[in-house]
């Protein structure tokens, strides 16, 4: 009992010692290293959340785009997705640093699905971290949009009756024939 | 002097290959290249007005020089995410 009590004496002298006044205190900085990844592989949303975790986050927000399976009033049967894979990276790198000079963000994960992805499964996490959650919702939503806008990825519909079509956001109609799903 | 275009999505599926070299005079620019791939690959004339180029991972404009055996990237609309 009187052990345990000097104990939090002790703690407590230690800090005030440490820190003059308590309500100065500032975390050192703690930003994690940004995860930018482009992977064949189902994407890890836990391990991209575990990567932004930290002390200094008060938020951490995930975005996640989805293969819907309803587009333009068709039905989608799967996507595949291309990359140019070292500038998607450069690019995805890019963004991340833009997103830490705007926001004061304490980590970041950009992860992008590549190939063959079924209905419901994960195209894209965006995961932020920052003190305070108005950060992290403006920079996640900043974040998917110049995803969207820059970032050289491509996705192909495989639509439900057996043909197939790049997606190219305004390219018209250019005379390509719908390629056949194999 | 040579150029290396990598092509990528519909750009690769009309032209039926995904790399192109394409010969060009010294001092070519993006524009150059443009107008010359269109004459080697005329199938892809229909999209390259509305395609990008990259050189090297940096987004170029019709008045980037291309430097000899320059790395370049067609880039159509981009449709991630």
């Amino acid at each position: 009992m009187s052990l345990s009590l000097r104990g939090r004496d002790n703690a407590t002298r230690a800090r005030s010692q440490g820190t003059p006044a308590a309500n100065d205190w500032r975390p050192p900085p703690n930003r994690s290293k940004p995860m930018i990844l482009l992977t064949d592989r189902p994407i890890d949303v836990s391990a991209a959340v575990d990567a932004v975790r930290s002390p200094s986050a008060g938020a951490v927000l995930v975005f996640l785009g989805t293969v819907r399976e309803a587009t333009g009033g068709r039905r989608t049967e799967s996507l595949d997705y291309e990359a140019y894979p070292e500038m998607a990276e450069a690019k995805l790198d890019e963004l991340e640093r833009e997103a830490r000079g705007q926001w004061p963000l304490t980590g970041c994960a950009l992860v992008h699905r590549l190939g063959h992805l079924e209905i419901g499964e994960i195209s894209v996490a965006v995961v932020v971290g920052s003190p305070h959650r108005e950060a992290a919702f403006a920079a996640g939503k900043w974040l998917i949009d110049r995803i969207k806008q820059i970032v050289p990825i491509w996705k192909k519909e495989n639509w439900a009756d057996g043909t197939s079509a790049w997606v190219h956001p305004g390219l018209g109609p250019s005379g390509i024939p719908p390629e056949e799903s194999p | 002097m040579n150029a290396r275009v990598r092509l990528f999505a519909v750009a690769r599926q009309i032209a039926g290959r995904d790399r192109i070299e394409i010969d060009l005079s010294e001092g070519a620019t993006v524009a150059d290249l443009r107008r010359a791939l269109a004459e080697r690959v005329p199938e892809l004339a229909g999209i390259l007005g509305q395609v990008t180029f990259a050189v090297g991972t940096t987004y170029a404009d019709d008045t980037t020089p291309l430097s000899p055996n320059a790395d370049v990237a067609c880039i159509p609309p981009v449709s991630g995410g």
